[in-house]
This record gives C-alpha cells, structure tokens and sequence, in this order.
C-alpha cells in the first residue's frame, strides 16, 4: 500500500467524521455556518476527529515499538499490563490526590504505567519458554492480576463506576477542554520517530545492540518511558482501546517489513485510518445514538487478530 | 594486537574461564578449539565486551576495552554471534546498512553507501539484496550476517561458531572468504569453532581450552597433534597429512 493512498483515505475519512452527527452541519454550509454549527464543529466535532487521530496514531506506535523491543509481535499495551497499570494509577490518583489536575493524574497513571511494563519485561527476562503465544497469555495474566487489584480499590471506595469509564474508549465525550492532555503524545511520538533506527537495531537483541556500540539499556529505557507516557494520556483521555497497538503493526509488518524507519510512518497512518473507520461505523451503526469506539474496535480488531494468528500458522513464522 | 591478560570469569562459583592469557597478532586467523563447556564463547564474548570479566585485563591496540567508549570500540571490534535469534523481516540490505550504525547512527552518507554496496558485492549478494532475511536458506543467511560485519569495517572479527548449522559447501564458502579477508584485507579473525579439521585447514593460530583453561596455544602445525588432541578431547585422533594438510580422523 502506498503512503499517499494511506493519507487520501485519511484525509476522506476526516471529512466524514466532521460532518456526521446527530445535529446537521453539512459540507455546503462550511462556508456560511450558523453560530449553532460553528460551535458544534468547534467544540464537539473538531476535538473528536483530532483525538481519534492522536489516539490512533499513538497506540499503534506503541505497539511497534513494544513488539520491537519485546521482540514478540504479540506483545502490545493491552498485552504487557501497561493499560491496566495506567488504569490503577488513575485510580490511586483519585484516591489520594482527590484535587488533581488532569496532569497530575497523568503522571501518576504514568508512573504505574511504566512500572507495570518494567515488570512485564522483567518476567519476560525470566521465562526461559519464549513461545510467540505463551508470552502475551504470561501479560495478559499479569494485566488480569493488576486488574483485579483496582477493582478492589474501586469497590471499597465506590469507584466502580468512575472507574468502568475507563475501561471503555469512548470518543463521545471529547469536547474541547477535556481533550487536550492528549497532545502530550505528539512530541512524543516525534521522538519515537526519531528513534526509530535504534529501536530496529534494540529489536535484534543486546548483543546485536552491543556489537554496533548502541546503549541497549538506554534504548529500550527510553522505549518503555514512552509507551508509558502515551498509554496514560490515551487511557486518561479517551479511555482502553483494546487491540490496536497489536494488530496496526502486524498488518505493516507484513507489507513493510520490520525496519521502524520504514514502517513507523505506515502504522501511525494506518491505525487513524483504522480508528476513524471504526468511529465512523459506531456512529452510523444505531444512529441517532453511538456505539463506544471500544466495541467497535473490539469487535473488528479480534476478527483481524484471528486472522493474524491463523496466518501465521500458515506461513510458520 | 588483542592482549588478553590474566583472564577470570565465574558463573555461580565455577570458573568458566581460569587465569587465560593470549595475545593475538595482527593480519591472522586464531580458531578457539575445545570441548563443550570449555569457555570459549566465554571468552570472546569478553573480548568483545558483551559479558564482563570478572578479573584481569583486555586490551587492543593498547586500548583497555573497558575504558573504550562503546561507539569507539564498535569500530574497532565486531563480533557476530549465532545469527539464527534475529526474527526481524529486515531486507539483506537494510541489515547490512546497520553494520554502519556506530559511523553513521543511522544516517547513512554516501561513503556509508559504498561501504555497504562493498560488503554486499564482496559475500555475492546482489542478486537477493532486497530479500527478507526470513526467506533465505541458513547459509544465505550466515553470508548475509557476515556482510553486515564487514560492512561495520572493523579491523578485528569475532565470530561464534560460524559454521554452525552449515552444511560442507557454505562451510567450506564460509572459511574461504574469512581467509580471504585476512589475505586481502589485512583484517584480524578470532573465531570458536567445534570441527578440528576446518581449525587446521584454515587458521594460523590455534588456542585449545580446557575447563576454563588453555591447554595450549601456537601455531597450527603446533596444536594439531596426537598426544596435545588427546589432552584436549580426551581421546585417540590420528592426524593424516594429506596434500599438506593435517586431517584429523577421529571416527
């Protein structure tokens, strides 16, 4: 696929999510907008299409550089504990630091965020059984574990429902002024960019990394530090988008090969394109109401994820 | 010159590598022989400082290697390990354009360029440059990894057990191109290596260990013989001199 097609669909894809909803703003009147439509664009449907972007974008690169680091294609934030980690960190931060700005709570859910992920890595360093499905089931475990300790937390301090919210994705809620944190990611994701050859090089191993004089340690440090950033202001914002992170960079692989530099273009694009779509259908499914993009996602992303591993079979990889 | 001086290592109080010092001259092959367990990969692993040493010193060119920057001594040293862990979909080019990573960070110029045009030419993969690793046959492979180490363009060359899942053709290829490399290029091999005849065929030096321990080190003519074999194997291998050469039968 070709990146230029990548970014017309994108582009199409845009322009359809701004002008669908439940009260009307076509394209015709982009040029003579009533105050009631320029409000609605400004407030509502601006922000969602951005945060779709944003959170696209960002969970497949999280992916990427999760698999790459972790050096298994099925390990991903919803895999690896990171989403649970970033989800208690919330939790605790509402807890004990009832009064905190969005940020503040950010950072915290940061901090879990990325504590949860070492400790994934540090398991994966332990199991001597590197098997391709084994590993992601370890984090899948790992993550219920983590889980199950914000539920209780939640329960005692009646916090469940506050805390389903972010079990959820959901766009619907995006309004400018309760989006913003999630821009955070952009320089972020440029420094993942920026990376992305010592990523690859980080992906074939620390003596393969120690041969060509590259700091493995720091590399994969820095790799965990921002999956953990990003993963905390999307889970913040819009909420656990399950499945991204691990079938957008499976698909570029398969065209793209393995080589970030590559491919990182290729999977931010892609996973837009993907969550747009989904946002799109969720939309249109029982219009005037919407589905949560998680379900959508949820729904679409496990087909497609069957669909990975029932090739991989088939091609032995 | 690699100055390997009183050399320890312990792994879980054994000692893997027992008081070892080599110096390894410039411009030759030098093959690690020895059973299993012995301590070479041990070894060059610590000379290329991908595990540490527990006591003594390491030096090339006079450089002590634990106080070289990594960067400085990637240009320097190389060292390929069995290739066979890298499950990366990366092109044979795009693999050997990372042996220019400690020059570059990346940023390949065009002098990189040629270096890795070189490299592909010099191990005769043009052909299937832009194929993915993961499509080629384990020699292909092997050949491939090696010209990702020549195109890092280091003057010393470690390799693990080369030869490893080879069948005789690529071996034989294989050991041809590193006597090529130390013939025609000036570059310094330091290679473990577990079939004896490829180690007498080829190499100028030989170093045999022994549980952690050198056995004996010299020349090859030197350590190819019946009662020093017998030492390191613990059993009877006649040696043959066929066309000038000594064979080992140990069958």
């Amino acid at each position: 696929m070709k990146i230029r097609y990548l970014v017309l669909i994108l582009i199409t894809f845009s322009f359809a999510s701004v002008f669908i909803g439940v009260s009307n703003v076509s394209p015709l009147d982009l040029f003579h907008l009533t105050e009631d439509q320029a409000q609605i664009l400004l407030v509502s449907r601006l922000p969602r299409l951005v945060s779709i972007l944003i959170a696209g974008m960002s969970m497949s690169i999280c992916g990427l550089i999760m698999q790459q680091l972790s050096r298994n294609k099925f390990v991903s934030p919803t895999t690896a504990g990171t989403l649970d980690s970033a989800r208690l960190g919330i939790l605790v931060s509402m807890m004990m630091f009832t009064a905190a700005s969005p940020f503040q709570k950010m950072l915290v859910s940061f901090a879990f965020a990325l504590i949860g992920t070492f400790i994934f890595m540090k398991i994966l360093d332990k199991i001597k059984f590197k098997d391709a499905i084994f590993i992601p089931l370890v984090g899948l475990m790992f993550g219920n574990i983590i889980s199950s300790i914000s539920t209780f937390f939640a329960y005692r301090n009646d916090l469940i429902q506050n805390m389903s919210s972010w079990m959820q994705g959901d766009f619907s809620m995006i309004m400018s002024g309760n989006y913003e944190l999630l821009y955070v990611s952009i320089p972020i994701l440029a420094l993942a960019f920026f990376y992305a050859n010592k990523f690859t090089i980080a992906g074939m191993g620390e003596d393969f990394s120690k041969n060509l004089g590259l700091n493995y340690r720091q590399v994969v440090n820095l790799g965990l530090i921002i999956v953990a950033l990003v993963t905390a202001s999307v889970v913040l914002t819009v909420g656990v988008i399950p499945f991204l992170g691990l079938i957008i960079p499976n698909i570029v692989t398969i065209y793209r090969g393995d080589h970030l530099k590559k491919s990182i273009i290729h999977t931010a694009l892609l996973g837009a394109v993907f969550v747009l779509f989904c946002d799109i259908i969720g939309r249109l499914i029982i219009y005037p109401y919407e589905v949560p993009i998680s379900l959508t996602v949820g729904v679409i992303g496990s087909g497609i994820f069957i669909y990975l591993l029932l090739r991989r079979k088939k091609y032995g990889l | 010159m690699v100055d390997i001086k009183n050399v320890f290592k312990m792994y879980n109080q054994k000692k893997v590598v027992d008081d070892v010092s080599i110096s390894i001259e410039k411009g030759t092959i030098t093959s690690f022989i020895g059973p299993n367990g012995a301590g070479k990969s041990t070894l060059i692993s610590m000379i290329s400082r991908l595990i540490a040493k527990d006591d003594g010193e390491i030096t090339i060119d006079g450089q002590d290697i634990m106080k070289t920057k990594n960067n400085e001594l990637a240009k320097k040293i190389s060292i390929l390990k069995q290739s066979n862990s890298i499950n990366l979909k990366l092109t044979i080019r795009e693999l050997v354009a990372f042996g220019r990573f400690p020059y570059s960070q990346g940023k390949l110029r065009n002098e990189d360029w040629v270096k890795v045009d070189e490299a592909i030419r010099y191990m005769e993969l043009g052909e299937i440059q832009d194929k993915y690793l993961d499509e080629l046959s384990g020699g292909q492979r092997q050949r491939a990894h090696i010209a990702m180490v020549l195109a890092q363009d280091t003057e010393y060359i470690l390799l693990d057990e080369p030869l490893n899942n080879l069948d005789m053709r690529h071996s034989v290829q294989i050991m041809k191109t590193l006597r090529k490399l130390v013939d025609e290029l000036g570059k310094t091999i330091l290679l473990v290596i577990h079939d004896i005849n490829f180690a007498s065929c080829y190499s100028d030096h030989i170093v045999a260990l022994k549980d952690g321990k050198i056995i004996k080190q010299g020349r090859t003519c030197d350590v190819i013989d019946q009662c020093v074999l017998k030492d390191i194997y613990d059993m009877d291998i006649e040696i043959q001199n066929i066309d000038d050469r000594k064979i080992c039968v140990y069958f």
